[in-house]
């Protein structure tokens, strides 16, 4: 250091320290209150294959590659895969978890307004990852 | 080419030889022969993507398994062996020893990686950098794949060979008039790279054989239909991968501080805050590999876990960037290309350094991870910051390991179409991120932002394939018939103060 005075890194590190902690802070709360799951949910068993995703509600109906929900409501998805790992997203919600053989895992959301958005497959899956893609349409609510 | 000055050899000379700076130059071209390989597949990735629709890749197969070793070759076979010719060369002579400790063992370290690449090559596996399982054991096509294990495999002993090496030169074999707070930042940086490589590669290397043996059908440790858990590949990969990117990332670092203070003619602001920088790295480097897993369905408390290790490391990078800053400050600073590159690469280092904040920040990595978000930000570090140091430091060793200059005009054209077309491919794709865009597409639907994000990409990665040629022709025309330098003071900074360790090993 040769002697001089050090202050302005000593300051320079503190703001940084002090951004992290917020940016750390912000984030536990925000992700804390994402994945405090409503009560009422209605589950969706969703299952990934190479190359396409099918879905089961809770009334026993299955569906390929599109799935139907009603504006309004809350969803549970239980994510699982057949093969390979893949990675069920709704950018539009912001929904995303990886689908891996051998395990179910979870995510909810509740779409708010109808309307049509994009499913896809996030995690890398072999030959036609790029279109193992699906449609959510959400309805107007049924009552 | 010439290795050391008024030295003309034959080639087998240099290639039997067991001298670091012979061991050096072979480190050296064969990166950067790698270099312009895998860059070659990157524009063929870029081109097959500048439209919806296949151009000129034919199908998606050959598009997997082009972006699968364009990206294996480009992080171990170019940014690890450039970074070994760079210590091959400099480290023993900043500690003042005549070699490396073990000049066998460094020579084999080197002649590991021919073999490896061409297994890496031939082989062409589909399964993306980390090869994961299942899809590594059930459903990647062989001997492709196995090949690629192999390869890693080699490239792992060659890289921990080589740690060792690094470390005993610059513990044990530094002159006894030097204490370790006098070995200059770039030894450092190689001390620091090289522990961690101690540390974390066996993890992998352990992975990697339990992979194989799934493979075979012998084993089930990652396969569900055996009882198996692909998680634990996650952990295993992960746990070596981000300490790797430090790796990957010190010793380019170490590079800038040495072109940095030479071009802003002053004294590097904190020696004692850059050492302090690469050691802490090097051990909280280790608290954070699974922030690349919060979409496993780990729990919330895992991931806190994760999150705080990964923003934990984050002021030791930045204090790099405020040293490298208060270095520049009243300087005079004279911008000759090496120069340009090791600022150009700080500021790319800046800004993706923020989108990795953006990652490891637990509810928005929901929307980045493995979107072309990811790309963005690791592409602005490896090409971004360690291609950006690596070729900085490649132009300030030229004169030294030529005899000859290379051509400014040339550089500087190179840097500024370089540095125009990495912002305009990696800034993009993050915002290609945001659209919502997966990698590791061969094709998309036509979704028209997603084509124009796609589009200014691929006319940005056309512009670095030009100003890459320009750097070829200047570096082969440059060797053989550019300028001859003066060794005194090849960038004209007046007086010698500015070139305290030459590549020319005073022991010759
Ligand atoms: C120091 C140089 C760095 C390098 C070379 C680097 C490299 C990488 C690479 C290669 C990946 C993607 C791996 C893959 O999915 O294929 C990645 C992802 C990531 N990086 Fe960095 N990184 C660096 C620094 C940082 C920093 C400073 C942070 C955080 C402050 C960070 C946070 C992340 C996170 C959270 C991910 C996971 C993103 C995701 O997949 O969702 N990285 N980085
Ligand atoms: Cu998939
Ligand atoms: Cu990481």
């Amino acid at each position: 250091m040769g002697g001089h005075s050090n202050w302005p890194e000593w300051i320079y590190v503190g703001i940084v320290i002090a951004l992290m902690t917020w940016v750390g802070a912000e984030a536990w709360e925000a992700e804390r209150l994402v994945e405090h799951v409503p009560e009422d949910v209605e589950i969706i068993k969703v299952t990934g294959q190479q190359w396409f995703w099918t879905f089961e509600h809770e009334d026993g109906t299955k569906e390929i590659g599109e799935l139907h929900v009603e504006a309004g409501k809350a969803y549970k998805f239980e994510v699982m895969a057949k093969d390979v790992n893949h990675s069920f997203n709704i950018h539009d919600y912001v929904v995303l978890i990886d689908a891996i053989p051998g395990r179910v895992n979870t995510v909810w959301f509740a779409p708010d307004a109808p309307g049509v958005h994009d499913i896809q497959c996030r995690e890398y899956c072999g030959l036609i990852h790029y279109n193992m893609r699906g449609t959510l349409y959400v309805e107007e609510p049924s009552s | 080419m010439v290795l050391e000055l008024q030295k003309p050899r034959p080639i087998w000379q240099i290639m039997f030889s067991t001298h670091h700076t012979d061991v050096g130059l072979l480190y050296l071209i064969t990166s950067l022969g790698f270099l312009f390989l895998g860059g070659a597949l990157a524009l063929a990735i870029r081109a097959e993507l500048f439209l919806p629709g296949a151009q000129i890749i034919a199908d998606a197969m050959t598009f997997n398994r082009i972006f699968t070793v364009h990206g294996t070759t480009l992080i171990f076979l170019f940014i690890i062996p450039f970074a070994s010719a760079v210590g091959n060369y400099y480290v023993p002579i900043m500690v003042r020893y005549k070699d490396m400790a073990y000049p066998k063992l460094n020579a084999i370290a080197f002649w590991m990686i021919p073999p490896s690449g061409a297994l890496i090559w031939l082989g062409f596996a589909d399964f993306t950098w980390y090869a994961t399982p299942p899809y590594s054991i059930i459903s990647a096509p062989g001997p492709a794949a196995d090949m690629w294990i192999f390869g890693l495999k080699i490239l792992g002993i060659s890289s921990v060979l080589g740690a060792i090496n690094f470390v005993v030169t610059i513990l044990k074999c530094k002159h006894p008039d030097m204490s370790i707070g006098q070995v200059p930042l770039l030894a450092w940086s190689f001390l620091s790279s090289s522990l961690i490589i101690l540390v974390a590669i066996p993890t992998f290397a352990a992975a990697l054989l339990m992979l194989l043996t799934d493979r075979l059908g012998v084993s089930g440790f990652f396969n569900p239909a055996l009882g198996g858990d692909p998680i634990a590949y996650a952990h295993l990969f992960w746990f070596t991968f981000h300490p790797e990117v430090y790796v990957l990332v010190i010793p380019a670092i170490g590079m800038m501080y040495e072109i940095i203070p030479r071009f802003s003619r002053k004294p590097i602001f904190s020696y004692n805050s850059g050492v302090f920088a690469f050691v802490l790295l090097s051990i909280v480097g280790f608290s954070s590999w699974a922030h690349h897993m919060y979409a496993t369905g780990m729990s919330f408390t895992e991931k806190t876990v994760f999150m705080v290790g990964t923003l934990a490391a984050v002021p030791a990078s930045a204090m790099h960037v405020f040293n490298f800053i208060a270095t520049m400050w009243n300087g005079r600073i004279r911008f000759s290309t090496p120069m340009m590159w090791a600022v150009g690469g700080i500021a790319l280092f800046f800004s993706a350094g923020a989108g990795g904040v953006v990652n490891s920040a637990m509810p928005l990595d929901f929307t980045t991870h493995d979107t072309y978000w990811v790309v963005g930000h690791f592409h602005l570090f490896v090409m971004g910051t360690i291609a950006f140091g690596s070729i900085g430091y490649l132009y300030y060793m030229f004169p030294y390991v030529t005899g000859r200059m290379y051509n400014e005009t040339m550089g500087k054209i190179h840097f500024i179409l370089s540095f125009v077309g990495t912002v305009l491919v990696f800034f993009t794709q993050h915002v290609l991120g945001l659209y919502g865009m997966p990698r590791r597409i061969f094709d998309y639907p036509p979704i028209p932002e997603w084509i124009a994000m796609n589009q200014i990409a691929s006319i940005g990665a056309m512009v670095i394939g030009v100003s890459m040629a320009i750097f070829l022709a200047n570096m082969i025309y440059s060797s053989g018939k550019g300028d001859l330098a003066d060794t005194d003071d090849p960038f004209g900074l007046g007086g010698k103060y500015y070139y305290p360790f030459e590549a020319k090993n005073p022991s010759h």
